[in-house]
């Protein structure tokens, strides 16, 4: 029997604003697969997003959602999952949403160790705002801000949130989709912060000022480059350059927050 | 059983009076000369199951309060100017999503970095003014250490009532001053919550009109799934762009407060029966008027006081009243004219109003204000 997505899709509030060819649709799907292979109970858990075409997605689904600010996802999240750590909170957002403006809050969520899954779906660019160069805009690409080539590096997203002390970081695609639910739902079950990157696609403002010709072309491009990181360690830098690991780039267990929190109550009601 | 009293800071009685009122989280980013908010709730939250995070600035703060609001926790914040300036993008947030939050402000000198151990009041118009677009605003000027802590419970109170978010703002004066302060019973003050839904889950509307501008409120986690978002909305909290209901929508947030003012408004006058020259202040400033106001009657000068104890919504149709009463009022404030001009406003030419006006980092002293009624009377 064919998947039933209608569980999860709030009655009424489709068709979704996403221009054809756009992977966030995907990565929803995605999203509701993993969270239907887990079980998780509508009403415990949270999804949570910023601003952007990709922030739209909460939505759609039928769970607590809130919508909050450009960037500001990953704050209030924080805020949800102290008022009711036995929520399962979900963050979605775009490149932009979450490494530009929301860069301090993505960091500092990371380092806390908060446990929750902040899904980024990294298209490259400023979608919604009609492609302006994100953190996440390669070097020399177009974008309508950066019409001679954009001079800025990039960021790595998951190196990122390795770095600022994520204890789950996995990336995919938007081309992998069966993949990304696989992911989604380790990140979900990981106790701790968890960084999901889907590499995405915009044909709308970053394919079409990119000489992308199709959206499949765009799709194969996410085809190309993907290596899983087992395959990667059998080849040499040589056949890596250019390409992206995919799968499950980090995991370590750590202490998390709202658990820590709790002794923190224990030890302030102990006297100590 | 005799009351318990203290000898409290002005940031201290504030975060009691949080703690009074039920406040269960706390988030905040540290500044001067505020500090002691968060200090304190560090180290209280946790002692009644509550929590406390220190986040990466104030935008998260904000976040995060709003956050735990919804999540169903009554919340608090605490900042100075600075840190007002970053949380304003988010307060409107909480407005057009009815978050119930107290954001806790001690007055500092500004703009920017200013002076920050200098008292000042002049984020009065950052209250009303500081985040884009219409919204409603309430903001409330404690005059003393016994005032915070009250205060600090009706802030929620009325952000609990109305659903929206509620300033408290001392000046650094009242809030780094000790006095006794006398701690309220429990039951003593009343304390508000939130109105739950009372309809079954799939009929429930986080915006229904259908019970009166402040619909129930439900908690994420609690049973009631339901969307919010900064976006205009409709009723069921879901975007709309719908002109009809984005304009009802507006109104309706701007007017749970407008058509409340007497429910919010509170103020106090002080010889003011047969006053002739009136003063018009808040905060600390009103404790050097009612000292002037003593000393001119002293020397038979029929002064009074109008204390400002709620500065939004302003006292608008006492200040009007007033202005017909007397032959002058004086708006003593640490700031350049920002009461005095809402002064000025209800008074609509009735009576000249007279400023003086201190950025300096140092308080407005009574001789100051006893030279100003003699000069004007
Ligand atoms: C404070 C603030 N600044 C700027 C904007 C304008 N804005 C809306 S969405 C967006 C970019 C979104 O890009 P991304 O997060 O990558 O999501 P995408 O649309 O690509 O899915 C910007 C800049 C805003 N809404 N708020
Ligand atoms: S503009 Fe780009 S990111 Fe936004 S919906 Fe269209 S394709 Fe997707
Ligand atoms: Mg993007």
């Amino acid at each position: 029997m064919a998947f039933d997505y209608e569980k999860y899709i709030r009655p009424g509030k489709l068709p979704h604003i996403w221009c054809p060819g756009c992977g966030h649709g995907i990565i929803m799907k995605g999203l509701i697969r993993a969270i239907d292979s887990l079980g998780l109970e509508k009403n415990n858990t949270a999804i949570v997003s910023g601003i952007g075409c990709a922030s739209r997605l909460p939505g759609y689904l039928d769970f607590c959602t809130l919508h909050t600010a450009h960037g500001r996802a990953a704050a209030f999240a924080t805020g949800v999952k102290m008022a009711k750590p036995e929520m399962n909170v979900i963050v979605v957002g775009g490149d932009g949403d979450g490494t530009a403006i929301g860069g301090n809050h993505f960091i500092h969520a990371c380092r806390r160790n908060i446990d929750m899954t902040y899904i980024i779906m990294n298209n490259n660019i400023y979608g919604m705002t009609g492609g302006q160069f994100s953190p996440c805009t390669p070097t020399g690409a177009k974008a309508s801000t950066t019409p001679y080539g954009n001079p800025d590096p990039a960021f790595d997203v998951a190196k990122l949130a390795i770095g600022a002390g994520a204890t789950f970081v996995a990336r995919g695609t938007a081309y992998h989709a069966t993949q990304i639910d696989k992911l989604i739902a380790e990140a979900v079950q990981h106790k701790g912060f968890s960084v999901v990157e889907i590499l995405d696609d915009c044909p709308t403002t970053y394919g079409r000022r990119n000489k992308f010709k199709s959206v499949i072309e765009m799709m194969n491009r996410l085809k190309d480059i993907a290596v899983p990181v087992k395959a990667a360690e059998k080849m040499t830098p040589e056949q890596l350059q250019g390409k992206i690991l995919t799968g499950v780039l980090y995991k370590e267990e750590k202490p998390e927050y709202t658990t820590e929190y709790a002794k923190v109550i224990e030890r302030a009601k102990g006297g100590k | 059983m005799a009351k318990k009293v203290a000898f409290l800071q002005g940031n201290e009685a504030g975060a009691q009076g949080a703690l009074y009122a039920g406040c269960k989280f706390f988030a905040g980013y540290p500044i001067t000369p505020s500090t002691e908010v968060a200090e304190v709730m560090s180290a209280e939250l946790p002692k009644v199951g509550g929590k406390f995070i220190q986040m990466e600035d104030e935008i998260g703060a904000m976040a995060a309060v709003i956050g735990g609001s919804l999540a169903g926790s009554k919340s608090l914040t605490a900042t100075s100017g600075p840190g007002l300036s970053l949380k304003q993008e988010l307060i409107g947030y909480a407005c057009i999503a009815e978050a119930p939050v107290v954001i806790f402000n001690v007055m500092r000198g500004g703009p920017s970095t200013g002076m920050p151990t200098g008292p000042s009041q002049s984020d009065v118009m950052s209250a009303k003014w500081g985040t884009h677009g219409d919204h409603p605003a309430i903001c409330l000027v404690p005059a003393s250490v016994q005032e915070i802590f009250e205060e600090t419970v009706r802030a929620f109170n009325l952000a609990e009532k109305y659903r929206t978010p509620v300033m408290i703002m001392p000046d650094e004066i009242v809030a780094h001053m000790r006095e006794r302060i006398v701690f309220p019973e429990p039951g003593e003050l009343e304390v508000i919550n939130r109105t739950a839904p009372s309809v079954p889950a799939d009929q429930y509307k986080p915006y229904d009109t259908k019970f009166g501008d402040v619909p129930p409120l439900a908690a994420f986690g609690s049973g009631y799934r339901f969307h919010v978002t900064g976006l205009n909305k409709a009723e069921d909290g879901f975007p709309t762009t719908k002109a009809a209901l984005v304009q009802a929508e507006e109104e309706r947030q701007v007017r749970k407060v407008d058509a409340n003012i007497d429910d919010i408004v509170t103020f106090e006058e002080y010889m003011l029966d047969d006053a002739e020259v009136a003063i018009v202040a808040f905060g600390s400033t009103s404790r050097s008027a009612r000292y002037a106001v003593n000393e001119a009657r002293k020397a038979g000068i029929k002064a009074g006081l109008f204390r400002i104890r709620t500065f939004w919504p302003f006292p608008d149709k006492q200040i009007k009243a007033l202005a017909s009463k007397v032959k002058a009022i004086i708006t003593p404030e640490m700031n350049l004219g920002m009461c005095t001009i809402e002064v000025r406003r209800c008074a609509e030419g009735k009576a000249p109003v007279h400023g003086i006006f201190r950025v300096d980092g140092e308080p407005i002293n009574p001789g100051q204000i006893l030279d100003k009624i003699k000069e004007v009377k």
